[in-house]
């Protein structure tokens, strides 16, 4: 079924902030007689906000969403993935360097290769979750009377999500369905984990769930307070109240 | 064509711990020195402020600070049987980038080897007899002792303000220190840092064992602290983000906390970045280096003359230099002949899990080193007799942070998704303490680097290709070890214990250590060694190598102490007998 209402809020297009990281080099400088210094050289990353999916379709969004929210699922210790901003995460990463294998060595030839010596898809993660995304829509077409994964019963959800898990789930068009759990369930820690500037981990429930205070940077006067909680709620990049400038 | 520029006295490749400290040293003496950079200019302020800095996605998993694979990489294979394939995404090691190279982003162990580990063939033979070493191994000397070293730790250990507890004053065992070390001639420049929860415990169950724990000797400053150069570092914060991290409160040592300061004001110094060297240039004899080729971003070559030549980068980047610009002759696996590119060595690790009930480790509260070690079973500190293995390693508790997205404990049989994955990721976070070894990694023949027949890096070189797999000798050191850190897990309180001594084959992932040694390795002979004891080429004398590259097989302990302590080894020698006199500083 294609063409189910999603239930995610189409905001504001914003895809000037999703430029690189990195920012941009000249291609070579000198330096003789002083040390280089440069105000504000390195910023922030731009903060990634709710809005409309900027690489995914809304059909991947409604089966990312779900996913995520099988993956962690809302319970007593956090809100689910899907609340947590996990696949507005994922949907800018793709939208990025990672979705596009910047910087990694994608020169042919490709070959299988054993698992020891590292990844070798010519395919991106981008074309990677598009492929896998399609494939899995497919199987759950052909197996459950037509319905997307985002419209069957989450026990049939967390079935489907094990077999990918082992690899026993056959995918068409030789998705290989193992290969693809590992990358998504790796990108649904990062997005409940990173810093909230990224998107997911949103009102850093990630760390809150476990106790990490974030981007604190200064444990001077803990280091000995040995087995004793530590007192002060996390803090994220664009909230440090140290850090940030008034807009 | 290339642009051919005005000479230089020394062109130094690469501005890392020992590009800086080289280029400072001899800026000192009146040469006319530049560097040149592969990555960016960074420093402190405008590159890894605190603002910034405590970012994982970014520098953790997306490894912002690295060498990208695109700029360079390898290709990989376990076997000269197999066909390499290129490590498209660097995971078991994780090459610099950039000034300051793989000092910006270390943690900040400076340990010294042990003074066997230094004579680690002629040691274990009058050991053990010559039975000892298995069918295969090119174990062999360094053509230097810990003795030789010795003065030149110490200036290493003064420049980075290490902290620390000298275990072995001129001969004197002190207490809470390294009783395994060799003699110091001077205690560490800084006490050793303050200790979370899990070091603490660990030192309480390893003496209940009977064992020596230490402070690790830590760049990860315990008090603010100026150097000889006149440099100040400050207080080490704790903050947890450490290794792959540049460090924003100037508390880690890094060139540019501990040298740059001191070198770039300087006029006779030049530094060129976003420049790859792409060759080493020969005269028609060969014998003689007349300066280095290099490509800028923009694809513009250059020719930079220059009377010495420094060959500063990453191990594998020296090797790689090497083999394209034909300085040496490349090994051979087969004949045994050549000796650029053999003895690459490893660091082979292995981790322990203790779930700690009840307790609360606030394992975010860490600095890089921040922890306690033994050596009771490092090098040859111990009896091997039957054991079917030498070598050994050090066994740390020093896990550097809380970071969730990859320092999270958990034992293999957690749940690995849904609620059930929650529930044991939050007890885990708290509970379940890391401790890890760091084992020796011995030479054989098959273990080596050379060019690649298929794959090209983007000026159409050869990417350098590595073959390496794990041996028996290192598996049964690593079997040995993880089971008596084990044992220490045990004793410190652990309600269970989860082992993982290193298994093979060899795998490019997941990240195990970005200690690499070998391939242009020192020795007192041209027939086993690519370069002298002062790293001099045998080929070409006015070619000199620095970094692990050097080391003719890996001890079990982290590199940097005796980079450093080689580095000013021979720039002693370049200084006080080179200049005077350039040519061969050992007979060839």
């Amino acid at each position: 079924m294609v063409g189910k209402p999603i239930g995610r809020r189409h905001l504001l297009i914003s895809t000037a902030s999703f430029a690189s990281l990195i920012a941009v080099r000249a291609s070579a400088d000198t330096y003789s007689g002083f040390l280089p210094w440069q105000a504000n050289r390195n910023n922030l990353p731009p903060q990634v906000k709710p809005g409309a999916w900027i690489y995914f379709t809304p059909e991947e969004a409604a089966a990312v969403e779900a996913l995520v929210d099988r993956l962690i699922p809302a319970d007593e210790l956090s809100p689910g993935g899907k609340d947590a901003g996990i696949a507005v995460y994922i949907d800018a990463q793709l939208a990025g360097d990672f979705g596009k294998d910047a910087g990694l060595y994608m020169q042919p030839p490709f070959a299988d290769g054993l698992p020891g010596q590292g990844p070798q898809s010519p395919l991106t993660p981008a074309e990677r979750y598009r492929k896998s995304l399609a494939a899995l829509d497919q199987y759950c077409h052909s197996a459950y009377l037509n319905k997307a994964f985002a419209d069957i019963p989450a026990s049939e959800q967390d079935k489907l999500i094990s077999r990918m898990e082992a690899g026993t789930l056959q995918f068409q068009g030789g998705v290989n369905s193992k290969a693809f759990f590992l990358l998504l369930w790796q990108n649904t820690k990062e997005g409940f984990f990173a810093d909230p500037i990224y998107g997911g981990n949103r009102d850093m429930v990630g760390w809150k769930m476990i106790g990490f205070p974030g981007a604190r940077y200064d444990y001077r006067n803990w280091i000995d307070k040995h087995d004793q909680p530590y007192p002060y709620p996390p803090v994220g990049l664009a909230d440090h109240p140290n850090w940030t400038r008034p807009a | 064509m290339a642009q051919k520029l005005p000479g230089k006295d020394v062109v130094i490749i690469g501005l890392g711990w020992t590009g800086s400290i080289l280029a400072y040293e001899l800026t000192g003496a009146g040469l006319d020195v530049v560097a040149i950079e592969r990555g960016a200019w960074r420093d402190t302020s405008t590159d890894f402020p605190p603002s910034t800095a405590p970012d994982e996605l970014r520098y953790g998993v997306r490894l912002d600070l690295f060498q990208r694979p695109e700029q360079s990489t390898l290709t990989l294979r376990n076997k000269m049987s197999q066909t390499a394939l290129p490590i498209r995404q660097f995971g078991s090691f994780l090459p610099g980038n950039g000034v300051g190279g793989a000092g910006v982003h270390w943690n900040g162990y400076t340990y010294r080897f042990s003074e066997s580990d230094y004579k680690a063939y002629s040691h274990n033979v009058a050991r053990y007899g010559k039975s000892v070493i298995p069918e295969g191994m090119t174990l062999q000397d360094y053509p230097v002792s810990y003795a030789d070293l010795e003065p030149h730790f110490d200036k290493f250990e003064k420049l980075l303000g290490i902290c620390g507890t000298a275990g072995n004053l001129n001969g004197k065992i002190q207490p809470g220190g390294d009783p395994f070390e060799g003699p110091r001639m001077s205690e560490y420049p800084n006490p050793p840092d303050q200790m979370p929860l899990g070091p603490t415990l660990f030192t309480k169950g390893a003496k209940e064992l009977g064992f020596h724990p230490f402070p690790v000797p830590s760049a990860n400053m315990s008090r603010a602290y100026t150097n000889p150069l006149g440099v100040t570092l400050g207080q080490c914060s704790f903050c947890g983000f450490c290794e792959r991290y540049g460090c924003g409160n100037y508390a880690k040592s890094s060139p540019q906390t501990c040298v740059l300061p001191a070198l770039m004001p300087r006029k006779n110094f030049e530094l060129r970045t976003l420049c790859n060297v792409t060759k080493i240039n020969l005269d028609s004899t060969g014998k003689k280096a007349t300066g280095v080729t290099y490509v800028d971003g923009k694809g513009n070559q250059f020719e930079q003359p220059a009377n010495l030549v420094l060959v500063c980068s990453f191990s594998f980047n020296v090797v790689h230099l090497m083999l394209l610009s034909g300085i040496g002759e490349p090994y051979d696996p087969v004949s045994g002949k050549g000796v650029v590119g053999r003895n690459f060595a490893y660091q082979c690790t292995s981790g322990v899990q203790v779930k700690l009930d009840n307790r609360i480790l606030n394992p975010f509260i860490a600095n890089g080193v921040g922890g306690m070690a033994l050596n009771d079973f490092n090098g040859d500190n111990f009896d091997h007799t039957g054991l079917g293995f030498i070598g050994g390693a050090v066994l740390q508790a020093t896990q550097s942070g809380g970071r969730p997205i990859q320092q999270i404990n958990g034992f293999s049989d957690d749940p690995k998704w849904g609620s059930g994955w929650k529930k044991a990721t939050k007890e885990n976070y708290q509970t379940i303490y890391a401790l890890g070894t760091q084992g020796s990694v011995y030479p054989y023949k098959d273990a080596y680097l050379d060019l690649d027949p298929t794959y090209k890096d983007p000026y159409g070189s050869p990417l350098l290709r590595l073959t390496f797999d794990w041996h028996e000798n290192e598996l049964k050191m690593s079997a040995f070890v993880t089971d008596k850190l084990a044992k220490v897990g045990k004793a410190m309180g652990g309600a269970r214990i989860q082992a993982s001594p290193r298994t093979g084959p060899y795998t490019v992932v997941p990240y195990q250590t970005t200690h690499t040694t070998g391939g242009a390795v020192m020795g007192d002979s041209r027939e086993t060694s690519v370069v002298n004891k002062y790293g001099q080429s045998w080929d070409v004398s006015n070619v000199f190598v620095y970094g692990s590259g050097l080391f003719p097989q890996n001890a079990g302990m982290n590199p940097t102490g005796t980079v450093g302590a080689l580095t000013y080894f021979s720039v002693e020698a370049v200084k006080n007998q080179y200049l005077k006199n350039p040519g061969p500083l050992v007979p060839v």
